[in-house]
């Protein structure tokens, strides 16, 4: 088998002029005005285009895009559960590798991507995840972040950042909110030496698509994290989705980067952060938080820049060294 | 030309999966099951079976990988039993609602706790309303008759659903009988490859587990049950057409010496071989004393049984697992209930035997029947009696 970088060498690359027209997911959808979520799940079917075969867990995209006998989906689409969007996607491509190899249909390329937001992910859906990539399907995994389980009524999960107030880790007179750190999804998946994994923001569009134009490239599973502004779950305007997910980068809370066979690439250097608060201030699920508490959330994005840059020095040092 | 075999039960379901061509096995490792499974390893790792075995992380991930690879359209084959059936139990009722033709072979087993690797039906008895055609073996050459009969079952573009096949675990699973296996090439001209009509295909897009309103909701399910009714007949059309094909017949119900039975026993799976040698005995001492074995348990043969049954007063139903709080242990529930229902005045025993492993003896069964008929004698009720228990 091909490394990635092997594979992504002369991959189409999306630009501002041949940005492709298709709509593999169509407007029409019961998205909340303002979702990051949606938009970011568009440039994903828009980056891979008609060949795509998606497999979505339960969660907000799931029922906003199939209430029958409508759909949204101008691809092939299978919806299953909520914990078992990698599973069911290891199915697809095994009886499909089956079917090609048997002569049974045609190979005309096409591209399996999971997709389950961050409960589906990180929580009840980690171990079908974990099986999957461990076993190395060619297929990709898009985690749609936003930060809690925002279908049910923004309830916290393991992925809802240090601080933000949910419906079941509620600020109060004892509370701070949710009371532990943002669980690691990326490294999680990095950890399972997969060919390529990603992160990326509907603020950087071209960047997200291009991502993900690598991300189906690549033979064996490939994982992309996208941070998808809620804004009604996260208690902002609808008008602010692009610019927190612009300020999410800016202020190194979530960095762009890729590992590509092991390797980490800084995507989007950010020299000058802005502090956190900036982004802290703009959603109200955060409001409740006093300067000390800030002050705590700083320090720990701080180090944890820190620590990524330590990854990228001693898996690639060349690109380190760029960096700097 | 089919030729005559000693092989392990376990080893002939997996034949039979060979046999049938699946194009996917994903499954987990479970006791009694694992033969199963191992063995279909070992023939794609041999190439004789040209599929993708799918290692999962769990029974669940198993029926999930099965329900991806039916969608796309591959013949789709997994197997377990106990916990792992268990922990399936979500993704079967989505399996059968989406109208996937997969097969699995469940080895029966007992369910925790107290943890039990060994025999009963309270697994299957936990998933029996999730839509899957559903039937019990009871030896061998039935296990691997019913598995590839199961592939042209389920995949009949008038039936699409998946099927269980229900085999005793160690029981059945672990043991070594004479098994006629059939030749290749008559299997492929029965049973040619998995033609879907409509499957994940980026040339004709479809949207598969769409969100049932209220307003869809009660007639998607309404179909569901529609197609499970009429897979009946269709079932009996296949074992029908596998009986000319093989030589060997199948029929929903089995009834063995009931002829000008007084009491019959009601059973199923392999427990009936032992209920069939209690029965010779107890004819030879002058008793009138049949069985009726329910082959096909889903959907249930309500006229078949209820002919097989017409003759005899008293029906002694064995269960093989509990029903904690309700009157009786399914199968017995189920009679009854038919029986009510179609207005017919019989003497219905239920007796639970056989759990987590435990043998039942021929005299066991002689004594469930004297039991039933003194307490008929005196006008008593037996509604549910443990067999066995030590006190």
């Amino acid at each position: 088998m091909i490394s990635a970088a092997e594979a992504i060498k002369n991959y189409e690359k999306i630009t501002p002029k041949n940005i492709p027209l298709v709509e593999p997911f169509s407007r029409g959808h019961r998205a909340c005005q303002g979702c990051g979520e949606v938009l970011a799940l568009r440039l994903v079917a828009k980056a891979v285009g008609q060949n795509l075969i998606a497999v979505s867990a339960t969660g907000c995209m799931e029922i906003i895009s199939s209430p029958y006998p409508q759909t949204a989906w101008n691809v092939p689409w299978i919806h299953v559960a909520f914990e078992n969007a990698a599973a069911v996607a290891s199915g697809v491509e095994a009886g499909r590798k089956a079917l090609i190899r048997k002569g049974r249909i045609a190979d005309a390329g096409a591209k399996i991507v999971a997709f389950a937001g961050d409960g589906g992910t990180a929580d009840i859906g980690m171990q079908a995840l974990s099986g999957a990539l461990e076993r190395g399907h060619d297929f990709t995994y898009v985690c749609l972040d936003n930060e809690a389980y925002m279908n049910t009524g923004i309830q916290r999960s393991s992925s809802t950042p240090y601080g933000a107030s949910t419906t079941t880790s509620p600020s109060g007179s004892h509370s701070k909110g949710q009371m532990t750190w943002k669980k690691n999804m990326p490294m999680i998946a990095a950890a399972h030496n997969v060919p390529y994994v990603a992160t990326a923001s509907p603020a950087w569009h071209l960047d997200l698509m291009n991502k993900i134009r690598k991300a189906v490239a690549v033979p064996g599973p490939a994982y992309v994290h996208i941070y998808s502004p809620c804004p009604t779950g996260w208690r902002c305007g609808p008008e602010t989705s692009i610019e927190t997910a612009r300020l999410v980068v800016q202020t190194r809370i979530f960095p762009l980067y890729e590992v590509i066979d092991g390797k980490f690439v800084l995507t989007r250097d950010i020299k000058n952060p802005k502090p956190v608060e900036e982004y802290l201030k703009m959603q109200r699920r955060f409001r409740h938080l006093k300067p000390e508490d800030i002050e705590v959330i700083q320090k720990r994005v701080d180090a944890d820049w820190e620590r990524l840059l330590g990854f990228v020095k001693a898996t690639n040092p060349e690109a380190a060294d760029k960096a700097e | 030309m089919a030729r005559r075999v000693g092989l392990e039960v376990s080893l002939a379901c997996a034949e039979a999966v060979k046999l049938a061509n699946a194009d996917v096995v994903a499954a987990y490792p479970i006791t009694p099951q694992t033969h199963i499974v191992e063995h279909l390893a070992e023939l794609v790792a041999d190439g004789h079976l040209d599929a993708e075995f799918i290692p999962v992380e769990s029974e669940h991930s198993a029926m999930s990988a099965c329900i991806g690879s039916s969608a796309a359209g591959a013949r789709t084959f997994t197997s377990s039993a106990s916990q792992g059936l268990a922990l399936m139990h979500e993704m079967l009722y989505i399996a059968s609602s989406m109208r996937l033709p997969i097969v699995m072979a469940v080895a029966n087993r007992s369910l925790s706790g107290p943890i039990s690797i060994w025999n009963d039906h309270s697994d299957v008895m936990g998933e029996r309303d999730t839509g899957w055609i559903q039937y019990f073996c009871e030896n061998g050459q039935e296990v691997l008759d019913l598995t590839l009969a199961a592939f042209k079952i389920a995949e009949d573009p008038r039936v699409l659903l998946p099927v269980m096949v229900n085999m005793d675990g160690f029981i059945l699973t672990h043991v070594i009988e004479p098994i006629m296996m059939p030749d290749q090439a008559e299997v492929d001209a029965w049973l040619p490859n998995y033609a879907p009509q409509l499957h994940l295909d980026p040339a004709k897009p479809i949207s598969m587990g769409m969100v049932g309103v209220p307003e869809v909701y009660t007639e998607a399910k309404r179909a569901q049950l529609q197609a499970i009714n009429d897979s009946y007949p269709i079932i009996l059309e296949h074992w029908a057409s596998f009986a000319k094909q093989f030589g060997r017949d199948y029929q929903p119900v089995e009834s063995y010496r009931t002829e000008d039975a007084e009491a019959v026993f009601v059973s199923m799976g392999s427990l009936s071989e032992t209920i069939m040698s209690a029965v010779d005995e107890m004819r030879a001492a002058g008793q009138k004393v049949g069985v009726v074995r329910i082959r096909l348990w889903r959907p249930f043969p309500v006229e078949e049984f209820t002919k097989a049954v017409a003759k005899a007063d008293t029906l002694v139903v064995i269960d093989r697992n509990l029903t904690f709080g309700a009157p009786a242990g399914p199968v017995a529930t189920e009679v009854r209930a038919l029986l009510f229902s179609q207005g017919i005045q019989k003497y219905v025993a239920n007796f639970q035997a056989g759990l987590g492993g435990r043998d039942v003896t021929r005299d066991q069964f002689k004594e469930m029947l004297a039991k039933a008929q003194r307490a008929k004698a005196a006008g008593q009720d037996m509604t549910c009696e443990m067999v066995g228990v030590k006190e």
